[in-house]
């Protein structure tokens, strides 16, 4: 949000309790536009952000709620202690319940957490201690520096800077490192294991993230509220939390709190204008929420939230290119490499069969540092899936492959890659909403250990700018200097596996697999590419190269391996496969001459 | 608890374990064919029970008003499509679908609501009221995002969800219903005595699971909502339109909630909004079988139907706890057995 629009909304919040004129039942409807909007700006961050869902948002409030609730009338403890215990029972809750869902494709968190809704709302219901479904009365008003909060006007000031806390440390999570790695969880999810991303831990504390937001909000509500019964941590609740988010953007943190406004004042106006109007029970909020989150589904899928910022956003978005790169900064820690012509890639009669079809037949060849080595062969030959058992997206059938020594057969991409494999895809991975800079800086994730917290208390910014500056040094090298804050899917297809190399490159790697990097690129920008790749060799780099394009293929590389139909074909140096009769029988058809394919 | 008592929750839990598994085929045909989760799937087992309660006590259901403002919202859908596309050739056709057909049957209904129909006529005018209402809900809230992400196709579906339980409630009310037994008596077997309707529900329910076996095997229609599964894009080069299989399957989806409804009916006590937990519990069935498997999906909502009856038994006010968190260990079983990383679509 833009800094004046933001000082502007802060001064109206802080002085809206202040002036005696404003009705209390404002100030009442604005605590509980604060108290949603912290479960929702969780539901932004797993959702809108991370791709997954959870209709069980609603039951970690009751947690939150519940547990101070006991602690404090029951036990007679400090509130300070109910919200820690909250918490607690919060994240374990959490962990537990992400670290059995999460593994499984996206549906099953869902309808876990809608299960877990139920069942908690059901529990609280029976539970004699808790007061079954009459809940607990009776809990004492929060006091801070000896100030009661009893009053709706005070307790109106904590929950709004939690809000505003909350809305700052997401901000700042979503702008670090592990940040970075969470919006890349949604459509990347493999890519950024082949970086080195644990994409599983994060889907978790993405999870965890957001069920203590609730939580937090749970432990206001039931200060605030003074008593706690399970019916509003019900399932529909959770339901309502998700359609908060998605009327209002899920992929926009002021979305939560615009979202959770137009829902409650909705909800607000039904309750109170229908009845005068219409003789019924009936909830018509329900029907009138349900079909507003279809309509808004169908017809703006990233809610509401882009309508109300379009006028406040700075102008000049087009004239990125001149915007300085980020500062210099030190350079990140390089690791080790080994001495020109030691071998680096040893794969030894790797097989990869998908039931009966062998893509790839016990193929055998070494990559030596300092080395560019082709993978050529006609389209199906199975070059791909060699890159793929290699870096170990796919899991070979038998046979091994060695790194620097060391065997990496079986071993998840992510620690492949930590051993300093890196790699460009034959589709393009980028993260089209993310700016180029920042793709670049997913590929150096491993390189840092800016940690979840320290990202969102925004702690981190020394190794932030050491990641940037890696990033932008990447792109400047490359030749992509002039688009780091352009947004990657603005590029044309060949930059844009330019991007890729850059990517790979901020990773440090000792060997680099590039599949078919100069595809799409014009002939001016293939000689630039051709000659970045020389001076990489000559700085010990090693490569591994698919491409199809032999003019680029014969004049870079040191060594040739053939392949075709899964099998290979013959191996040598270029000038030699260049004459080798079953070579150009197989796959240049029989043609005298080497020519573009 | 002694074998009587021990045979005869199994007994309860098997003829509810019945219905929970047509509703978890149900999802798990929905899932596979349009990658749909359908929550509303209760709603058409509430409908469906309603619709026949009303009808058997002489009473207008409110499904003629609920068919007909659904068919006007998706022929208004219809025309606005057709605007935009400049191709009015269906219109005609959606028009009486849509909105003669709701009429229809609106007068209809009105005729013969004060007469004593037959049972299975009722059944029958049940069927005629609910069914339609699946492919129109595929048209009003899902045809219009078949391209969407799983992720929002689910948001949706609770969308829908919502806005049909609060539907359910305005023209329904808030009162409870029950039907007549379909069959009397009681048939002794030796060692324990079924009643005749329990037999009715199991024999229905298998029945029913044949005749989709033999829809999905043997049909035209049937293999290419089998081909849709496999792979929706290569159905669609063979000229299978996404359209068709969406409304295809929504009618099926329908039409099994209504029956199952239908069949639930005299057994249970049906509230506007009960049919979201019974939906739920051929959910966690259709969970045991990973959304994928019909055998493993129906004989999991088997395990559902006894476990509550057990769970009901000894822990009444738990017994929703204690269905719903069963759904924990098998989702460890599913993690522990899976590895992958999975891209978002």
């Amino acid at each position: 949000m833009n800094r004046i629009v933001l000082a502007v909304f802060i001064a109206i919040l802080g002085l809206l309790p202040l002036v005696p004129a404003t009705p209390e039942f404002w100030i009442t409807q604005i605590n509980y536009i604060g108290l949603a909007s912290l479960v929702v700006i969780g539901l932004v961050l797993l959702t809108g952000v991370g791709g997954l869902t959870s209709f069980g948002q609603a039951a970690f409030v009751g947690v939150g709620a519940y547990a101070t609730a006991w602690l404090t009338t029951a036990m007679d403890m400090s509130p300070w202690t109910g919200l820690l215990v909250g918490l607690l029972c919060t994240a374990l809750i959490a962990f537990v319940l992400g670290a059995i869902t999460l593994r499984l494709s996206g549906h099953y968190l869902p309808l876990g957490t809608i299960a877990w809704g139920l069942s908690l709302y059901y529990l609280f219901g029976n539970i004699q201690a808790f007061g079954k479904y009459d809940g607990i009365a009776g809990i004492q008003p929060l006091q801070i520096f000896g100030i009661s909060l009893s009053e709706g006007r005070d307790i109106y000031y904590l929950i709004w800077a939690l809000v505003l806390l909350a809305v700052w440390a997401t901000h700042n999570l979503l702008n670090s490192r592990p940040g970075r790695a969470i919006r890349a969880l949604k459509g990347g999810a493999g890519m950024a294991e082949s970086f080195g991303v644990n994409t599983a831990a994060y889907k978790i504390i993405i999870f965890v993230y957001a069920a203590l937001l609730a939580s937090l909000s749970g432990w206001l509500y039931a200060h605030m509220q003074r008593a706690v019964s399970p019916s509003p941590f019900g399932l529909n609740y959770g339901i309502e939390y998700l359609f908060m988010a998605v009327v209002g953007g899920a992929g926009y943190v002021w979305g939560a709190v615009l979202g959770s406004t137009i829902v409650l004042v909705i909800r607000d106006q039904i309750q109170s204008l229908l009845p005068k109007l219409l003789d019924t029970t009936a909830n018509f909020e329900m029907i009138v929420f349900g079909v507003l989150v279809i309509i808004i589904l169908q017809y703006a899928r990233d809610g509401l939230w882009p309508y109300v910022a379009a006028p406040f956003r700075s102008r000049g978005a087009g004239t990125r290119k001149n915007v300085a790169p980020p500062p210099d900064a030190p350079a990140l820690a390089r690791r080790a490499r080994p001495a020109t012509g030691a071998t680096v890639l040893e794969v030894d009669a790797i097989r990869k069969e998908f039931g009966g079809l062998v893509a790839v037949n016990d193929i055998s060849f070494k990559v030596r540092a300092g080395e560019i080595v082709g993978l050529i062969g006609p389209n199906g030959a199975g070059k791909s899936t060699t890159f793929n058992l290699i870096t170990g997206v796919l899991p070979a059938t038998r046979g091994s492959v060695q790194f620097m020594g060391q065997s990496i057969s079986g071993m998840l991409a992510r620690d492949i890659s930590r051993m300093g494999v890196g790699r460009t895809f034959q589709h393009v991975q980028l993260l089209p909403g993310m700016s180029v800079l920042e793709n670049v800086a997913l590929g150096a994730h491993q390189r840092s250990n800016v940690s979840v917290l320290s990202g969102t208390l925004h702690s981190d910014r020394a190794q932030e700018a050491q990641l940037l500056h890696e990033a932008a040094r990447q792109l400047q090298r490359v030749g992509l200097g002039d688009y780091l804050y352009e947004q990657a899917g603005n590029l044309a297809l060949g930059q844009q596996r330019i991007v890729e190399i850059a990517r790979a490159l901020a990773a440090d790697p000792v060997l680099l697999l590039l599949d078919e990097p100069a595809a799409g690129l014009r002939y001016k920008e293939k000689q630039a590419l051709g000659e970045v790749l020389r001076q990489l060799r000559a700085e010990g780099m090693s490569i591994l190269l698919v491409e199809h394009d032999m003019e680029f293929v014969m004049e870079l590389t040191n060594h040739l391996v053939v392949m075709d139909f899964g099998t290979k074909l013959a191996e040598g140096p270029p000038a030699e496969i260049q004459t080798n009769p079953a070579v150009l029988e197989a796959y240049l058809g029989g043609v005298e001459e080497p020519a573009h394919v | 608890m002694d074998s009587t008592i021990a045979l005869i929750l199994v007994q309860d839990g098997i003829v509810n374990g019945a219905i929970y598994a047509l509703l978890s085929m149900a999802l798990v045909l929905v899932f596979a064919v349009t990658r749909v989760i359908l929550i509303p799937q209760g709603e058409f087992v509430a409908f469906g029970a309603l619709t026949l309660a009303m009808l058997v006590n002489g009473v207008v259901p409110g499904t003629v008003w609920l068919l007909l403002l659904a068919g006007v919202a998706s022929f208004l859908m219809e025309v606005f499509a057709a605007w935009r596309s400049r191709r009015y050739r269906a219109i005609p056709k959606a028009f009486g679908l849509c909105v003669v057909y709701p009429l229809l049957m609106m007068w209809l209904v009105n005729s013969v609501a004060a007469t004593q129909l037959p049972l299975a006529v009722d059944v029958l005018i049940t069927l005629a009221l609910v069914v339609p209402l699946g492919p129109m809900l595929y048209r009003i809230a899902f045809q219009p995002l078949a391209e969407a992400s799983a992720l929002s196709l689910l948001i949706v579906s609770v969308a829908a969800h919502f806005a049909l339980t609060g539907m359910a409630l305005v023209f329904f009310g808030a009162e409870g219903w029950r039907t007549p037994a379909f069959v009397s008596g009681v048939i002794d077997f030796g060692f324990t005595t079924v009643s005749a309707q329990s037999i009715f529900v199991v024999a229905t329910a298998a029945l029913l699971i044949l005749a989709l076996y033999l829809f999905f095997e043997k049909t035209l229609y049937g293999r290419a909502l089998r081909a849709t599964a496999v792979n929706r894009r290569g159905a669609r080069l063979v000229g299978i339109s996404t359209v068709m299989s969406g409304t295809l399957t929504f009618s099926l989806a329908a039409f099994i909630g209504a029956l199952s409804g239908v069949l639930i009916a005299p057994v249970t006590t049906i509230y506007y909004d009960t049919g979201f937990i019974i939906g739920l519990k051929g959910f966690v069935g259709a969970i045991v079988g990973g959304l994928a498997s019909y055998p493993i999906a129906a004989a999991g909502a088997l395990f559902v139907g006894i476990l509550e009856a057990f769970g009901s038994f000894w822990a009444s006010a738990y017994k929703e706890v204690i269905v719903f968190t069963l759904i924990i260990p098998v989702l460890l079983w599913r993690s522990l057995t899976s590895r992958h990383i999975d891209d978002e679509e």
